[in-house]
């Protein structure tokens, strides 16, 4: 093996399995920080002994070179943590193929990281570090934030999580619901962060869209039976389908309506609609499940003027009872606009608390053009043009202006 | 085990309770709260403290005393009582808290204690 494949078979294993190996020792260690620096540790160790021997199970490998690692600093480091390092030697795992029950460990650390003791902020940037194994600088970036801010707001979390003794469990099942609710909403965050930023010159951040999807995936894995888990996954898999037809050549904006729907990723739609048939089999409704079978019902149609509206209408009047919020009803008045037409959809536009977002203003000019108020739908894509610090969206909305004349 | 301090924390400005029937019952429902939490081995102290008014606040870290008749910070909130109780951990330590502030009839904070 040349240094630079090995270098890459390193580089891949941090990749797949820096998350896996951090639960694991944290479980073992009982204490998060400590896993996270020895697994960092032991990742540069593989840098210089994998050259002669690559191990059959590079992540087992790392697992018990971390601990070992563990074990000595624990020893030199102060004599009451004696007991502690000693009961690692006669208690942990020595085989390296004996990796611990990986999925629970994982699962326990995505609840720790979104314990609702922590804030919502630090609960995302947290749980990209230690189970994504985002760097503190990719999850600066991901959100466009000062690397000094993002290293304070993680040390801060894993320090209130050592001080205040956050458990690193899955929380019992009278807690689940809202421990639950916190998980999903973090793994929907960095899904959407990805799919749609709110400032910077991309239109789709593809790393974090991807991290989001694995952990929704793992999580449904580990859950199988809680139906918004699922719900999440298959709305995640059904956005992420649309992907490749959301840009054009030139990386500019392509709306739903018009995108090239040979395109979209069958796959992922095929998987998304099958577990979007499950929710329904189960029928306990939730936000997530009513928006993935949304999304399914676009992925339905075969072009855009054959889409269920009707049914996405009723569908959104569901999400409305289940989760109201103006951007739901905003999101109503899209799919109102087709079933009844562009003047009740402004209508129901009208009067929504929503003044700072700029995709009302988008919807409110893309029905004024529709309904030939050119003048007012000029005004409006100008305030939607204020709002957006995207690059991206920027541009579409100047050739929007343009075509208006 | 670690232990935790449970405060409550009063708007001094406002009044804490609507009336007297309503402070009865909170000074029960609190009495009853206690009772459980030292049954159960989670008690270690608690009280209720009486009005910031009665503060004095003494500073002798410079060297010279200096003593004020007041409490240190000038807020509307002021600790009000406090319990101090023991749990294995934050989740068991929130689920006393979150007894503790239907009790009281107000706000708990959750600080643990430093270890050794």
């Amino acid at each position: 093996m040349t240094s630079t494949e090995h270098e890459e078979l390193v580089a891949r294993t941090y990749r797949e399995e820096y998350g896996r190996c951090v639960a694991t020792l944290t479980r073992v260690l009982g204490d998060l920080s400590l896993a996270e620096d020895m697994v960092q540790e032991a990742f540069t160790a593989a840098l210089t002994a994998w050259p002669d021997a690559v191990p059959p199970n590079p992540g087992a490998w790392i697992v018990v070179t971390a601990r070992n690692r563990a074990i000595d600093r624990l020893r030199r480091e102060a004599k009451r943590e004696q007991k502690h390092a000693e009961a690692l030697v006669v208690h942990a795992p020595t085989k390296w193929e004996e990796v611990g029950p990986v999925a629970d460990d994982q699962l326990r650390l995505i609840f720790t990281c979104c314990h609702p003791a922590l804030a919502p902020d630090a609960r995302v940037a947290l749980t990209l570090r230690t189970l994504g194994g985002l760097t503190t600088t990719e999850v600066a970036r991901a959100f466009l934030m000062q690397e000094s801010t993002i290293a304070q707001r993680i040390v801060r979390a894993k320090k209130k999580i050592a001080t205040a003794r956050i458990p690193y469990r899955i929380p019992a099942d009278h807690d689940l619901p809202d421990r639950l609710g916190s998980v999903l909403a973090v793994i929907y965050l960095i899904f959407t962060q990805g799919y749609s930023p709110s400032v910077g010159a991309e239109l789709v951040r593809t790393d974090l869209c991807v991290e989001a999807v694995r952990l929704a995936r793992l999580l449904a894995e580990l859950m199988p039976d809680e139906e918004e888990a699922v719900g999440l996954l298959a709305l995640l898999l059904l956005t992420e389908s649309r992907r490749p037809a959301r840009t054009g050549p030139g990386g500019e904006l392509v709306p739903l309506t018009e995108q090239d729907r040979n395109r979209w990723d069958h796959d992922l739609i095929s998987e998304g609609q099958a577990l979007v048939r499950w929710c329904l089999r189960r029928n306990r409704p939730g936000a997530y499940q009513v928006q993935a079978a949304i999304a399914a019902v676009h992925s339905d149609a075969a072009t855009a003027g054959a889409t269920d509206w009707r049914q996405i209408l009723a569908l959104y009047d569901q999400l409305q009872h289940l989760a109201p919020s103006p951007v739901v009803a905003l999101n109503r008045a899209v799919a109102l606009a087709e079933v009844a037409g562009p003047e009740q959809a402004l209508a129901a536009v009208g009067d929504l608390d929503l003044d700072g977002y700029y995709l009302l203003h988008a919807t409110r000019a893309d029905l004024l053009t529709r309904l030939g108020r050119t003048a007012e739908a000029v005004q409006a894509w100008r305030r939607a043009g204020e709002l957006t610090e995207n690059d991206v969206e920027r541009r579409f909305i100047a050739s929007r202006l343009s075509a208006l004349g | 085990m670690t232990q935790y301090l449970l405060s409550v924390w009063h708007d001094y400005d406002e009044p804490h309770y609507a009336d007297e029937a309503e402070m009865q019952k909170a000074f029960a429902q609190v009495d009853a709260f206690n009772k459980r939490i030292t049954e159960a081995g989670q008690w270690v102290f608690g009280g209720g403290l009486e009005a910031p008014s009665a503060a004095t606040t003494v500073d002798n870290s410079k060297g010279k005393a200096l003593v004020t008749d007041a409490p240190l910070a000038e807020t509307r909130e002021q600790i009000g009582g406090f319990w101090v109780i023991e749990a294995p951990d934050l989740d068991a330590a929130l689920a006393i808290a979150q007894e503790a502030s239907a009790a009281c009839m107000g706000p708990v904070e959750v600080r643990p204690f430093q270890s050794e």
